[in-house]
């Protein structure tokens, strides 16, 4: 699925820009952002509030659509792509995990978990084994009838992972996903997310702030002011 | 994907239950507002026609007036007199009665009972008109007639509510101030389809109820009856030349009375119930819209209630279609629900009000089918309007949505 390795990277970024409003309140977020991701990396993007990373996942994820420059996905220009488009590679391709959980509220973890397959318009056993079967994954079985409101914060991200992994995505985006986690259970969930980007071969991106957590990375990408300040792989002088 | 949004919208109605009654009480009330006017209006319809054809297809009946209808006659058409009626009898042929009737509602006394009627006065001819059988006792004769003489026959139900199990016949009931003795009972003829109580009546001597109750010597209506094998047309007809003659109708003036057989004051009426009943039904069908404006507020509030669920749902790849069917699916399943319970509802409610009013109770599928597809198609118009907008978010701003 990640196809032809080396040839193609997974994710290309070439002079990405992003500008907010218009006239006087114009913001540019980013300001020609380059970037490659190839298939299984783990990435960390780290940088000070404000220096556009959350901007630059919305790009990645296809929630957003860049100003300017060229975002290739497999080879493919997704800046072309229509809102239909976008919403199917996200559908076939990206898994999310947020900083808020973002799970359906009063909404068993079984059935937020099923929910991405149902668009994929998988059948009601399919479905529900394959939501079994990702719970487990993530450390949740016997809790699959349990609502967000019965789980503490970190089975709830769990579950938030299930749900964008029970897909089998390319690629993971995490948006500052240890944001709302003590220091404990943020660990947990890291522990979780690099063992998925071993055994499964998920492409990790993952914003955070806390340099322990980027530890987990192969790669730590900084943002400055809406620019990739460093790139620099784990071991080597950050 | 129709399948699991249709679940999807029956979790979410139950998930929401009080609120998802009160959204669709607007289109049950409509629905079964607009069954029940029409399935009742229907039924008075027919009960109309068929109380007029149990009179017989040989009943002509003369009125003052120039058509009846609503209000039938106008103040200033003149009423007859006894003498017309026995104009009709010498000068038409082929007829078996003629009763000049008048009637006054009045409160009858007998012992310590009393009981709000209707008084008819008339001659002995009316009970060959109306078909009234005897049950005991005697119906008043001619010279009684001539007299004036305080003899009745009563109906069923006065004997019932003045003299209870007691023999009626020899006793005396009293109107007003004077006291009249009950020389016959008729035989029960039950109720009218109409729900009205035709053995709820006294029937006395025309004289007697003219000298006594009305003052004067005026006669409200004729009904003539035509023998077997004679055609009423033609009765129609020669009673229509006779009472221009008589009451002097120049041959460019119209007439100022009427003379209709059964069938046409069934057609009349049933006319008039028809109009009832489309206006009714139309008002009913304005509380059915009312309605669907209530559900288009309440998705419009559960768009902005579930703007996150939205951000979530188009993060993970959902369609803007996938989206808005979901949302119309909803709207719709709730107005067809809401549609079901009104059709349910008005099935109980016509059952139990024409059994009341006592008319015949009649399904009507077209107006059932109809009402429901119209409830449905509410879904579909009020419901298009939020769920365009919920469809139409932008991921990230639903996401970030508190
Ligand atoms: N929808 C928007 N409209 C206008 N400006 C925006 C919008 N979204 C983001 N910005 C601006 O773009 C800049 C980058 O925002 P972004 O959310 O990418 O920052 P971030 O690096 O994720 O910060 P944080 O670490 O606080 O989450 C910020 O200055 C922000 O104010
Ligand atoms: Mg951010």
């Amino acid at each position: 699925m990640t196809g032809s390795a080396g040839a193609i990277p997974l994710i290309r970024l070439q002079g990405i820009s992003k500008t907010y409003g218009q006239g006087q309140a114009e913001f540019q977020a980013l300001r020609g952002v380059d970037l490659t991701v190839n298939s299984g990396e783990f990435v960390a993007i780290m940088g000070p509030s404000g220096s556009g990373k959350s901007t630059v996942m919305n790009i990645l994820g296809c929630l957003d659509v860049p100003s300017g420059g060229a975002y290739l996905f497999l080879g493919e220009h997704v800046e072309q792509l229509t809102r239909p488009q976008r919403a199917l590679l996200r559908r076939h391709y990206l898994g999310f995990v947020f900083q808020g959980f973002n799970l359906l509220a009063r909404t068993s973890a079984q059935e937020n978990v099923e929910l991405p397959l149902l668009y994929r318009g998988e059948s009601g056993t399919a479905r529900h084994a394959a939501a079994r079967a990702a719970l487990a994954q993530v450390g949740l079985e016997g809790r699959e009838s349990h609502t967000p409101a019965e789980l503490s914060g970190g089975q709830q991200q769990r579950v938030a992972i299930a749900r964008a992994i029970v897909t089998r995505p390319s690629v993971l985006l995490a948006d500052e996903p240890t944001g709302n986690l003590d220091s404990t259970t943020s660990h947990e969930i890291m522990d979780l997310i690099t063992q998925l980007n071993r055994e499964l071969g998920i492409t990790v991106l993952m914003v955070t702030h806390e340099p322990d957590m980027a530890t987990y990375a192969h790669r730590v990408v900084h943002f400055k002011d809406g620019l990739v300040e460093s790139d620099s792989r784990n071991g080597e002088a950050a | 994907m129709l399948w699991n949004a249709l679940l999807l919208s029956i979790r979410e109605i139950r998930r929401n239950l009080l609120r998802s009654f009160l959204t669709t009480l607007g289109i049950v009330i409509g629905v079964a507002a607009v069954i029940t006017m029409v399935t009742l209006g229907n039924g008075a319809t027919r009960a109309v026609k068929d109380q007029i054809a149990s009179l017989g297809s040989n009943l002509l009946i003369v009125r003052p007036g120039q058509r009846l209808g609503a209000g039938y006659g106008s103040v200033s058409a003149a009423n007859f007199k006894v003498e017309d009626a026995a104009a009709i009898r010498a000068q038409i042929g082929g007829l078996k009665a003629v009763a000049p009737v008048v009637s006054k509602g009045v409160t009858v006394i007998a012992q310590a009972n009393n009981w709000p009627t209707s008084i008819t006065g008339t001659t002995a001819d009316y009970f060959i008109s109306n078909n009234w059988r005897l049950g005991q006792g005697r119906i008043f004769n001619e010279s009684e007639e001539r007299a004036g003489k305080a003899v009745c026959v009563i109906g069923n139900t006065l004997k019932r509510e003045l003299f209870g199990a007691a023999n009626p016949v020899g006793g005396e009931i009293r109107i007003k101030q004077f006291a009249c003795e009950v020389i016959g009972l008729l035989a029960s003829k039950g109720q009218s389809s109409m729900g009205s109580d035709q053995d709820d009546t006294v029937i006395m001597p025309l004289r007697t109820v003219q000298r006594r109750l009305t003052g004067n010597q005026d006669v409200r209506t004729l009904m003539v009856s035509v023998k077997d094998g004679v055609s009423t047309d033609k009765v129609q007809r020669q009673i229509k030349q006779l009472m221009r003659e008589r009451r002097r109708i120049g041959d460019n003036e119209d007439d100022n009375f009427n003379v209709m057989d059964t069938k046409q004051i069934a057609e009349t009426l049933s006319a008039t119930t028809q109009v009832m009943t489309t206006l009714l039904g139309a008002v009913a069908a304005v509380s059915l819209l009312v309605g669907g404006i209530g559900i288009m507020n309440i998705m419009l509030v559960s768009v902005t209630e579930r703007t996150r669920e939205i951000g979530i749902r188009l993060a993970i790849g959902a369609l803007e279609r996938e989206v808005l069917s979901q949302f119309l699916i909803e709207a719709v399943v709730l107005s067809s629900l809401g549609g079901l319970i009104g059709v349910i509802l008005a099935t109980l409610a016509s059952i139990g009000l024409s059994g009341l009013m006592n008319i015949p109770y009649l399904f009507n599928p077209s107006v059932n089918l109809l009402s429901f597809a119209f409830s449905a198609a509410i879904g579909v118009i009020f419901g298009y309007f939020p769920a365009r907008r919920a469809a139409s978010l932008d991921p990230i701003e639903a996401l970030r949505h508190e």
